[in-house]
């Protein structure tokens, strides 16, 4: 990908460090992150791979360390530009779908939430654009009127991706997106994620415990232990030939699985 | 003609006068005096300079005798003569070290210094209907003197916050807010949460209160100590420049002792649970003890999800004043907006009959 | 007519209505956003108009004469009482003309005359957070203001078109005042809300329980929220009234018997009786 090679990142962290009391969360922490490129932090529940992608992300401040998206000041930025951002060029996909939806709120009204919040003013080119995303994420248009609740997990989790990318960002975090299904659903989302990615062109930071995952998605990893990045580089790299005795250690767990 | 569009003034005069006849009742049958309902409805009258937040005892029997016996209209009418006094300061405060103690007793130790004192509680009489009282005229017997007690009371919360067993509170000389000059942004600190739960509703609380016990935000407490009786409370007027006594006011006050796992920066201890009402108001006083401790879910760092813990849903909803006149406020005519809603549902039902 | 040597011209005292002053000074000055204000106990049950009298009576004057409506009438019973309580507390002259008043106090109406550059119309408010049927929390919605967050507003409108083909709003409808925030113009029939755009008078809203004051300045923008594709709709009953004829005001539906009979009346009973004067005078 030409994008991958880029010279510009979209997000670049330096140094990142945070402590609770005695326990480091964050223990000096680079990352880059270009468009285009689908970025894969890997670790164990504790590593500190979800506290990461809330700071990246702008929900937690680290006790040092910068943060900057194209040049400007993340931790600095003001809390309405970080929302104005959060609605427009970046996306966030929790693990569980409950906290990303409106539960109440029509599939069509979900998916439209973004765009009204940018000033969408029309209501049919609200609803064409609900159809469209629904269509793109394999969910029956017929069913934008119905509340998520009625949905499956899965669909629950699609419905949330298709209402993050609604706007064309251009960075989305994810965290555990398929964290809570089961596996012949996981595979399907998994699928699904990756050939949105390739098509929008976006830039995905997501953080799994699932390597399998990570070996399907992303084009780089990076793999954390105790707040520490212990090793990073390419995907198959990282997989085929893992340097750091962690790494070896959770590689072989998979293959042992 | 169907359109009443004049009487109004009329109907609001006849009615404030029936409401009187039927306050007063059988004429026959002597009038209730306000001094009357200060000496034996006492509870009540605790109740109403709770909730009314004013400490007078003829005011607030004053309150019960007007509201025939309705005591969250009896606050209410505390509350709007409160409102219009002029304010001369904040009194130092209480010390409730110093009680002259009533009453006194410890669910966390079988002995301890000062002891444990009944006083004049419902706690173990049995529930049966007096008949004696039905024939009026008799006076009790009277209650047996006991030596005055003066060996010091000191409290069980401070006791254990010696051994280092009891978080203390942080120490503040800043003066606290108050919810009736300034309104209530949230979060808010302790000490608003306290004057708003002070003021609260006593059933609102008893009922918050045991929720937490089954389950909704628990967090396992033990009465350390309930304590009744007269505090002096001091001013210092600032021509004067020193503290003078102003009086004694009787007040109840509970301190539940509640476990603590310990966090990331402190070390496991109990954390303390805080009520204070005017009078004899050892419900209230518990109630609003375990609720000020499941208020306190946050910032100890325990995961705040019931209704209980929940500060902006406690402290909007917990002032009765507030709540009844807003419920009751629905019996106002409503007939502009009915009649909007009116047109929208036929509106609706005609879409949906021609849509058939 | 003098007032009650009992209390203070107009009940509250002078420091209070100065601090009440400040807030609608503050509200006035940034159209539509909610000013907290130290709200007193009042001698009238909360939600009953605690939050309109403070602001009347921090404005009002001796000069001053004082309307006040219920539901477009002057004669419901909270009107009059409250009408009694500032004869009472301040000694004023009390009117039912909209015409002669120069503040108007008013709950859930805006009156049919058009209002004027020298007159006040101050308005009981019971919620003034339009965004807390969909977030109740009040420290989130402060913060979508301060945002101008209000996507799920149009969220909660969009739901309404879905379900039910258009906006089901029919009174408390929220409007966007001066472009940038979200008001709710108090439980008012969606019928006024055009009424309150570009309005000459002074409008001032006071809500007592929940401790918060706004104001829409003269000649200011007030925009219902709609879509391009569904505009906003005033509603009001398709018939005229019964005692002036008029038909493009707002009526109440009277019912006279128990089979479905039914008549219709202006609810703005001042203006109603005006035009029945006229009419009698032309005929």
């Amino acid at each position: 990908m030409n994008e991958r090679s880029s010279k510009t990142p979209l997000l670049t962290a330096r140094d990142l460090t945070l402590r609770f009391g005695r326990i480091a969360a964050l223990d000096g922490v680079d990352l880059d992150i270009h468009p285009g490129e689908v970025v894969a932090i890997v670790g164990e529940s504790g590593s500190g791979k979800t506290t990461l992608l809330r700071v990246l992300s702008g929900l937690m401040r680290p006790d040092a360390g910068e943060v900057s998206y194209l040049g400007q000041d993340v931790l600095g930025m003001s809390e309405a530009a970080r929302r104005r951002l959060m609605r427009t060029e970046w996306g966030f996909v929790h693990q569980n779908p409950r906290d990303g939806l409106r539960m109440a709120v029509s599939a069509g009204g979900n998916i439209g939430e973004r765009l009204m919040a940018t000033g969408a003013r029309h209501y049919g080119n609200i609803r064409e654009q609900a159809s469209h995303w629904l269509t793109r994420v394999e969910i029956d248009p017929a069913r934008m009127d119905e509340v998520p609740a009625k949905f499956s997990g899965g669909m629950q989790q699609r419905l949330q991706i298709a209402r993050t990318l609604v706007t064309l960002p251009k960075l989305v975090f994810m965290d555990e997106p398929t964290g809570g299904l089961d596996v012949s659903v996981q595979a399907r989302l998994l699928d699904l994620i990756r050939a949105l990615v390739a098509d929008l062109g976006l830039a995905v930071l997501i953080v799994t415990h699932d390597i399998a995952a990570a070996r399907l998605l992303a084009h780089r990893m990076l793999v954390m232990r105790h707040g520490v990045v212990v090793e990073s580089g390419l995907t198959d790299r990282v997989l085929d030939d893992p340097q750091h005795p962690y790494t070896q250690l959770l590689v072989s767990s998979v293959l042992a699985a | 003609m169907y359109v009443a569009t004049k009487g109004g003034e009329r109907a609001i005069g006849a009615a404030h006068a029936w409401l009187d006849e039927t306050g007063r009742g059988d004429p026959a049958l002597p009038e209730l005096t306000a001094d009357q309902v200060q000496a034996q409805l006492g509870l009540a009258v605790d109740r109403v300079m709770a909730e009314g937040s004013c400490h007078d005892r003829g005011l607030a029997a004053l309150a019960v005798k007007q509201s025939r016996g309705d005591l969250i209209e009896a606050a209410f009418l505390l509350r709007a003569y409160r409102t219009t006094l002029p304010r001369f300061g904040a009194s130092a405060p209480l010390d409730t070290n110093a009680m002259a103690i009533q009453r006194r007793i410890s669910a966390t130790y079988k002995d301890l210094p000062g002891g444990q004192v009944l006083g004049p509680t419902f706690d173990y009489t049995h529930r049966l209907l007096d008949f004696r009282l039905a024939a009026a005229g008799q006076l009790p017997s009277g209650a047996p003197e006991a030596e005055a007690n003066n060996e010091p009371t000191p409290r069980v919360t401070e006791m254990l916050a010696r051994e280092g067993l009891m978080q203390r509170e942080a120490e503040s000389e800043a003066e606290p807010g108050d919810l009736t000059r300034e309104p209530l942004s949230f979060p808010a600190d302790r000490a608003l949460r306290l004057q708003a739960l002070a003021r609260g509703d006593e059933g609102f609380l008893l009922s918050l209160g045991y929720s937490t016990q089954r389950g909704y935000g628990g967090n396992h407490p033990f009465v350390g100590e309930i304590r009744m009786g007269e505090v002096a409370v001091g001013f210092t007027p600032p021509e004067l420049g020193f503290e003078i006594d102003l009086g004694d006011i009787t007040v109840t006050e509970c301190q539940m002792v509640n476990q603590f796992k310990g966090s990331r920066t402190e070390p496991p201890q109990f954390t303390r649970g805080y009520g204070l009402v005017f009078g004899h108001g050892e419900r209230k006083a518990m109630s609003m003890a375990l609720v000020d401790r499941a208020l306190r879910a946050s910032e100890l760092g325990e995961a705040a999800e019931a209704p209980a813990q929940q500060q902006e849903f406690v402290l909007s909803h917990c002032d009765n004043v507030e709540a009844t006149g807003f419920v009751e406020h629905l019996k106002l005519p409503h007939y502009v907006d009915f009649q909007s809603e009116l047109e929208n549902v036929r509106t609706m039902r005609a879409s949906v009959e021609a849509a058939k | 007519m003098t007032h009650d040597p009992g209390y203070n011209f107009a009940y509250l005292d002078e420091s209070t209505k100065r601090m009440i002053r400040r807030a609608i000074l503050k509200a006035v000055a940034i159209p539509g956003h909610q000013v907290p204000f130290g709200s007193r106990e009042m001698p009238l049950p909360y939600g009953w108009g605690t939050g309109g009298i403070q602001v009347t009576a921090a404005v009002l004057g001796p000069a001053d004469v004082l309307k006040v409506i219920d539901q477009g009438s002057d004669d419901t019973t909270n009107a009059v009482s409250i009408r009694a309580f500032f004869r009472r507390t301040a000694g004023i002259a009390t009117t039912e003309s909209t015409e002669a008043a120069t503040i108007i106090q008013t709950r859930h109406r805006i009156p049919e005359r058009k209002l004027r550059e020298d007159q006040i119309l101050v308005y009981q408010v019971p919620i003034p957070e339009p965004l807390g049927r969909l977030e109740p929390r009040i420290a989130e919605t402060r913060r979508m203001h301060a945002m101008a967050d209000y996507g799920l507003m149009h969220v909660k409108l969009y739901e309404d078109i879905a379900r039910h083909g258009h906006i089901a709003t029919s009174y408390s409808y929220p409007v966007m005042v001066n472009g940038r925030y979200l008001m709710s113009p108090s439980p008012i029939p969606a019928f006024d809300n055009p009424k309150m755009d570009q309005m000459p008078a002074l409008q001032l809203f006071g809500a007592g329980r929940e401790k918060r004051i706004y104001a829409v300045p003269p000649y200011t923008s007030v925009k219902s929220l709609d879509f391009d594709d569904h505009p906003f709709r005033p509603i009001r009953a398709p018939h005229v009234c019964e005692l002036c004829g008029s038909g493009d005001t707002y009526l109440d539906e009277v019912l006279t018997d128990d089979v479905g009979g039914r008549i219709f009346v202006c609810s703005d009973t001042d203006f109603c009786s005006e035009r029945q004067a006229m009419k009698e005078a032309a005929e």
